[in-house]
């Protein structure tokens, strides 16, 4: 019954998506406020029934009905409980629910929220989220329900794959979906925008927010998968250039990017058309990574030989809404005004060349991504497209959009002065000089290239540490009226700091893990000792232990480091029975912000034991980085700016400026 | 989900060979330089059977063939562009990560660049454009220009009646 009313409330959602996505469009049009408001309760409706759905589904995960095919494909009664919960969307037909449930999630929340927002805009823009909701709707239903059922029920399930049952499984996904799905926002107040031919200053307002908190979760989303692979996959790499990866990077870069021209465009009501344009091209970007991980069409074109339904059927639904989108502005976009005009050297300046590098940034990956799979449909030539090229033709474009950084929040708007910028920076250059040529002296004959990184990521950190010591007037006047002046900063320009600040301790991790990591591989027996970067880790000796659906191999190491005992590691491997495969899990000692890792390979016939040893200096700082730049966009979120509109009593507001 | 379906692509290749790792101990070569050799060459060269992963990351059984046979290369005393090169004389283009330049991915190498210098001189050109159709001067925006002034005096003089449509209060 339990799956049968979790499949029938999904059935019930598509309803109310479809009612959604007509009568609230002929509301607009007809001027008549009832059929548009009737937006706002099928939106909060919807979430209820896919909110029962995937709650329905998730219960059957728990209770371990084997009787549902997608339970039985990836449960056992033997897995721990939090597994079972997160099992649910460890695969396909259960993640696809969940993206519809966060897709349910934001429109719920522009209905219950978007109070001050023009009634004919609102309901356009709960008009195209259901058109969007409706088709995904459609594509779980006719292609991957996840409450089919099997005739003749087996007694046990085969589990699910073991390299998911990480507590990585819990956060990953919803932040990046959470992420990924947050930019259907933007879109459908951009398709909205060009619906009603209208769009102005406080159009980006609205945005702007709802921008931000979808690129929080997927910053936080991406550096969360990226740790998770570090430390699960046991060789301690943290980025792979892998297609799945580029097609979550690829919304990132334009919806950062988006997110740098909404702010010209609230503050100038300059960059409209490009900020529309930004904006859809961001979720599209979502819709094609989520096609190329659902299809499989990356891993080879025969994926759709293999399973032809789903890999067409979200292609054409790719193509309708990026094409019908992209249709749509290409017919109302000459319409729209211009906004205001700015001189080339300015923060809006500074903030088009943002977009200019972070763009093409955004195309490399996505020509690197699908050439090879459009190569080999036209010439049938097979081509590999991996780490080298990324690295060589991705990497350079940050170079001088870093340089730039420190220079942007220092312009003034509409005409800048960029000598006078520079001249503020003179200590933050300084600083950059003068770590480059510290690590050049002590590493002499090194490479050459890794201090200069650091010296640009130095050069990040200081300027966004400039533009503070200049807004608070840091150690020119009394500390006393600075701490005064930096409370009454206003929260974005904080979130600024913070945001840039992480770009540079990000890179400063990336520089030095990729440079001076040491690693060492060996085949240890007991009692033997192995010495990597001033470590000694010595094997003490192997155990076996059985867990609750895996058998594991431990490895016991007594760490010191120069005599001095440090925390004992043991790395394991553990192999499940049900589906005859093992998962290796890294022992990781955390010292500041380096790490030392160990993980283990195969046993050998005489008792020895494949270790791999790895010293990553200041790995920690490449999760780091993005955590600030997450924080930044939080404190740039709770700006009163972005606060103003949601109507508070007044009250709460001044309680909420005692608080800060 | 996408850091999952890696995992999840990764876990069927672990599946189908035995559990092992990328460069295993008894692969290394005695020889420190050119094992550095051997593992640079390992991370520009695709395991065919993996998805995108290069055979210094992979553990399917057909990465450490590879990898043995670069080592095998580098010891008989092969430079590295000549162990690309029996690579790719054996395995085809599709197992070098870095594709070569050539006719077919002209336009993967020339793309970032051009995009860049494209979206440059497209910033450039309608900047000027609009400053030009715009104002030149901070000015000129409130100032009328002679064909303006001209043609404001003469719709006022030939129309008599836009004063008097004006609702008196």
């Amino acid at each position: 019954m339990i799956a049968e009313a979790g499949h029938y409330a999904l059935v019930l959602a598509l309803g109310l998506a479809l009612i959604q996505s007509v009568v609230p469009v002929i509301g607009a049009r007809r001027g008549d406020v009832a059929l548009m408001e009737m937006a706002r309760s099928t939106a909060l409706a919807q979430l209820l029934f896919v909110g029962a759905s995937f709650t329905l589904l998730t219960t059957l995960h728990v209770m371990s009905d084997f009787s549902v095919v997608n339970v039985f494909e990836n449960s056992h009664s033997a897995k721990p409980l939090i597994y079972k919960i997160t099992g649910v969307w460890g695969n396909h037909e259960g993640s696809m629910l969940l993206w519809v449930s966060i897709l349910a999630l934001f429109g719920a929340l522009v209905a219950a929220f978007g109070n001050n927002l023009p009634a004919s805009l609102r309901a356009h823009v709960l008009a195209v989220q259901a058109w969007v909701a409706g088709a995904f709707y459609l594509f779980i239903l006719l292609t991957s329900n996840p409450f089919a059922r099997i005739a003749q029920p087996p007694i046990e399930g085969r589990d699910l794959n073991p390299i998911l049952q990480d507590i990585g499984l819990a956060v990953h996904p919803p932040m990046l979906y959470l992420g990924y799905v947050g930019f259907s926002i933007s879109f459908s107040f951009a398709v909205a925008a060009l619906i009603e031919g209208r769009i102005d200053a406080a159009w980006a307002r609205w945005v702007r927010p709802w921008t931000l908190v979808a690129w929080i979760f997927l910053t936080l989303g991406i550096a969360m998968g990226s740790y998770w692979a570090y430390y699960e996959l046991g060789w301690g790499g943290w980025w792979f250039w892998d297609p799945v990866e580029n097609a979550s990077l690829m919304p990132w870069l334009a919806g950062t990017a988006l997110l740098h021209s909404a702010l010209v465009m609230e503050k100038r009501n300059a960059l409209k058309v490009w900020t529309i344009l930004l904006s859809i091209l961001t979720f599209s970007l979502s819709l094609l990574g989520t096609f190329l991980v659902r299809s499989g069409v990356l891993t080879s074109v025969h994926a759709f030989a293999t399973d032809p339904a789903r890999g067409v059927f979200i292609l054409l639904i790719l193509c309708v809404f990026i094409g019908g989108s992209l249709s749509l502005f290409a017919l109302r976009a000459p319409h729209l005004k211009q906004g205001g005009l700015f001189a080339p050297i300015s923060r809006e300046g500074a903030l088009v060349l943002n977009n200019l590098f972070l763009t093409t940034a955004c195309a490399t990956v996505f020509v690197g991504t699908l050439y090879p799979l459009g190569l080999e449909v036209l010439t049938s030539d097979k081509i590999s497209v991996g780490a080298p090229f990324f690295n060589l033709t991705f990497a350079p474009l940050f170079v001088p959009l870093l340089v730039a950084v420190p220079f942007g929040p220092l312009l003034p708007w509409k005409r800048g002065d960029l000598l006078a910028a520079a001249q503020r920076l003179t200590v933050a250059g300084i600083a950059a000089l003068l770590a480059i040529a510290v690590l050049l002296a002590w590493m002499r004959g090194g490479p050459v290239l890794a201090p200069l990184a650091i010296g640009l990521a130095v050069w990040v950190i200081a300027g966004a540490l400039t533009d503070f010591a200049e807004r608070t007037g840091l150690f020119r006047i009394p500390p006393s009226v600075s701490l005064r002046r930096a409370r009454g900063l206003p929260r974005a320009a904080w979130g600024t700091m913070f945001a840039h600040a992480g770009l540079g301790v990000a890179l400063i991790g990336i520089v030095c893990e990729t440079t001076w990591n040491s690693e060492y591989i060996a085949t240890m027996k007991p009692e033997q000792v192995a010495r990597v970067a001033g470590y000694e880790l010595k094997l003490q000796g192997l155990t076996q232990r059985q867990g609750p659906n895996y058998r594991e191999t431990l490895a016991q190491f007594a760490v010191s480091l120069d005599g001095q005992p440090l925390p004992a590691m043991t790395p394991s491997k553990r192999s499940f029975a049900t589906r005859g495969m093992s998962t290796t899990e890294a022992a990781l000692l955390t010292r500041g912000a380096s790490q030392l890792y160990v993980s283990l390979g195969d046993a050998s016939a005489d008792g020895g034991i494949a270790v791999r040893i790895y010293h990553k200096p200041l790995v920690l700082l490449i999760w780091w980085g993005p955590v600030l730049m997450a924080f930044g966009g939080m404190l740039s979120l709770s700006d009163r700016r972005l606060r103003v509109g949601a109507p508070k009593p007044a009250r709460a507001i001044r309680k909420l400026q005692a608080a800060e | 989900m996408k850091r999952a379906a890696t995992i999840l692509a990764l876990a069927a290749a672990i599946a189908f060979g035995s559990p092992a790792y990328a460069v295993q101990p008894d692969e290394i070569l005695a020889d420190p330089i050119k094992e550095a050799r051997a593992r640079e060459l390992s991370k520009e060269l695709r395991c065919m059977v993996c998805q995108n992963q290069s055979i210094d990351d992979s553990d399917a059984p057909l990465a450490r063939d590879l990898r043995l046979l670069v080592r095998e290369r580098i010891s008989a005393g092969d430079t590295d562009s000549q162990v690309l090169d029996f690579l790719v004389a054996r395995y085809g283009e599709f197992v070098l990560l870095k594709p070569r330049f050539n006719p077919h991915t002209v336009l993967l190498w020339l793309l970032p660049p051009l995009a860049l210098m494209g979206g440059g001189i497209a910033l450039w050109v309608y900047s000027n454009r609009r400053r030009r159709a715009g104002v030149s001067d901070d000015e000129s925006v409130l100032k009328l220009s002679p064909e303006e002034v001209a043609r404001l005096e003469e719709l006022l003089a030939s129309d008599p009646s836009v004063s008097s449509r004006e609702p008196h209060p």
